[in-house]
């Protein structure tokens, strides 16, 4: 029998959303280990954040709050969270930008075998056996860990988020663990943030995604839809390289993987390194003046029309129903 | 400089969409073998930061490749040596037989030879698609890191590194030696400078392709060969991959005639908005 460790992605002084995915694998692996799951907080002022991961049913909140963790790097986190790590069978965390960076760091440090951006997790005659997407989600893999220890990332878009189970878990504080001389040689420079009144990509539950076709207009083609979905907004590859929108936009394979319920693709072709990104939504729209665009092999709707037309009049009709339904 | 490029062949990715799923591996047959694209904007960001941008190119320091993989790998090492590189390393090893965390080790014996100032590898490969190796390999040589970079500006002894993260861009200075592995954005024209470079130069957009006659030369650069006991000695296998499938199939759903009937169906069929 196994425990299994969830650790918590903190940013702007919250337990980010991804968090409860991580939750939500760490319980479904348990099937399999047998044991319960803790949860590791780590950070600087992260003591108060107890309170939001206190009731799912975590055997204990470990809490590392620490002045010198005030700005992630691995370096700096990797000690203290394989330490801890050691005492569980699953280390486990968000497949973010912060869970992909640190988890395999932590995985080397255990030298345990690691399974990144897991689909999903099943009970193989008492072994962990991780689903994981591969060849930019053409195929799906399932893998076994032998080490003692194993890591692996859940991919948000394949959990859903853990919901409050009540109960209150106890906490129990950590010291940080001394880093290496990798943390000497590193220095955080700064972060600088895109603030946007939108939902996140990762969090949005409608996404308005453009193409090149959009040229310069992007944002003024694609504003006033998002604004009457409530919607984040999203991009091409192409979209991006060209410069129409920044690249933090970017929905795909190497981008930002995505399944919110209602997916617009505004003039994408359907680049498989795209498609691999948002074929997970559960309602796909494309409005593309191509009949033959092989986004229309996915989409639940398809609008063959010019963009710029279409969009603007969907704009008003999304007002008129919406008025309606109000 | 001296940088190290580790270097995977996979199935074309643009064509990812034809490999074939089956029960006890995913069939790429009739797919060429392409340098993975974000090991090779690493290679094409070390040519760089081993160049002063003028013309013609003179490697101002060493960018060795090395591959884990069967002989044939030794293609994509020609390749490499081909578009700038000056030496490379292969280790033998059949392709089913590795884990990342085998690579990582392989790597590890390596980088301790050849002592790199940098390691410059792809964020993850295309095929397994795991993103762990440089990680991995940063921890067990305790050197810093940088993940995910879309721009490197080499500095006095170290690198300053912008990281594409969730919500916005990391910027860290790493002291060498150090890891770096490379996100999309790095093979843009002002992504990455060497302290040589002239800030106002603009590298050609995307990864440089070998003329002919350095094709020809590529041919007698040196290629080692090792085992992977020479450089990974007791390692295993401990990602165990048990069976494959493929994804399951979106069914293309309907056109609609116009703006009003994809509100109206959005609405009473799709209950979306």
């Amino acid at each position: 029998m196994a425990d299994a460790l969830v650790v918590a992605e903190v940013a702007d002084g919250k337990v980010r959303k991804g968090t409860f995915s991580a939750i939500s694998m760490a319980k479904k692996a348990l099937e399999a280990l047998g044991g319960s799951f803790s949860i590791l907080l780590i950070g600087s002022g992260v003591k108060g954040l107890t309170g939001e991961v206190a009731g799912f049913g975590a055997a204990k909140i470990l809490v590392c709050d620490d002045p010198s963790l005030a700005n992630y790097t691995a370096e700096n986190f990797a000690p203290t969270v394989a330490e801890v790590g050691k005492g569980f069978g699953l280390v486990c965390a968000v497949a973010s930008s912060f869970g992909k960076d640190l988890m395999p760091r932590v995985a080397g440090r255990l030298d345990a075998a690691f399974a990144g951006d897991c689909a999903d997790v099943s009970n193989e005659g008492g072994k962990v056996l991780y689903k994981r997407p591969m060849f930019a989600g053409n195929a799906y893999g399932y893998c076994t860990l032998e080490t003692p220890i194993q890591v692996a990332t859940a991919r948000q878009s394949e959990f859903d988020g853990a919901e409050p189970s009540g109960g209150e878990s106890p906490a129990e504080d950590v010291a940080k663990v001394a880093p290496g001389e990798a943390a000497s040689r590193v220095e955080f420079v700064k972060l600088e943030q895109v603030k946007s009144e939108r939902p996140e990509l990762s969090e949005a539950t409608t996404i308005v995604s453009g193409g090149r076709a959009l040229k310069e207009q992007f944002f003024q083609v694609l504003e006033p839809l998002a604004d009457v979905l409530s919607s984040g907004i999203g991009a091409s590859r192409a979209a991006c390289d060209a410069g129409y929108a920044p690249s933090d936009f970017q929905v795909g394979q190497t981008g930002k993987i995505v399944a919110p319920q209602l997916y617009f693709a505004i003039g994408i072709s359907g680049a498989i390194q795209h498609i691999a990104g948002m074929k997970g939504s559960k309602c796909i729209v494309a409005i593309n003046k191509d009949p033959d665009a092989p986004i229309y092999q996915l989409t639940d709707y398809g609008l063959v029309a010019d963009l710029f037309v279409a969009v603007p009049e969907l704009v008003e009709e999304l007002k008129k129903h919406k008025a309606a339904s109000a | 400089m001296k940088i190290l490029v580790p270097l995977k062949r996979v199935a074309d990715p643009d064509n990812a969409n034809k490999v074939k799923p089956t029960a006890d591996k995913v069939d790429t047959s009739g797919l060429e073998w392409k340098i993975n694209p974000f090991d090779e904007y690493a290679l094409e960001s070390a040519l760089r930061l081993t160049e002063d941008g003028k013309a013609p190119k003179k490697r101002l320091g060493e960018v060795i490749v090395v591959t884990v993989g069967p002989k044939e790998t030794e293609t994509t090492l020609r390749s490499a040596l081909a578009t700038g590189a000056d030496r490379a390393i292969r280790v033998d090893a059949e392709d089913d037989a590795l884990d990342g965390r085998m690579v990582a080790k392989a790597l590890q014996s390596i980088v301790e030879a050849e002592k790199p100032d940098i390691v410059l590898m792809g964020k993850q490969a295309v095929d397994g698609d795991t993103n762990q190796v440089g990680q991995i390999l940063a921890e067990r040589l305790d050197y810093p890191m940088a993940t995910f970079a879309a721009t490197i500006q080499e500095e006095d002894g170290g690198v300053l590194v912008s990281r594409e993260v969730d919500g916005g861009v990391c910027w860290l200075r790493l002291k060498n030696p150090c890891v770096v592995t490379v996100d999309l954005r790095i093979v843009a024209p002002e992504s990455v400078y060497s302290l040589k470079t002239d800030k106002s130069f603009k590298h050609n957009d995307g990864v440089r392709f070998a003329a002919l006659p350095a094709i020809m030369k590529a041919k007698k650069k040196p290629l080692d060969v090792k085992t992977l006991g020479d450089v990974a000695a007791g390692t295993e296998l401990t990602a165990k991959y048990s069976k494959f499938e493929p994804p399951p199939q979106r069914a293309a759903g309907v056109k609609v005639a116009d703006v009003a009937e994809l509100v109206q169906k959005l609405a009473t069929e799709a209950k979306v908005i």
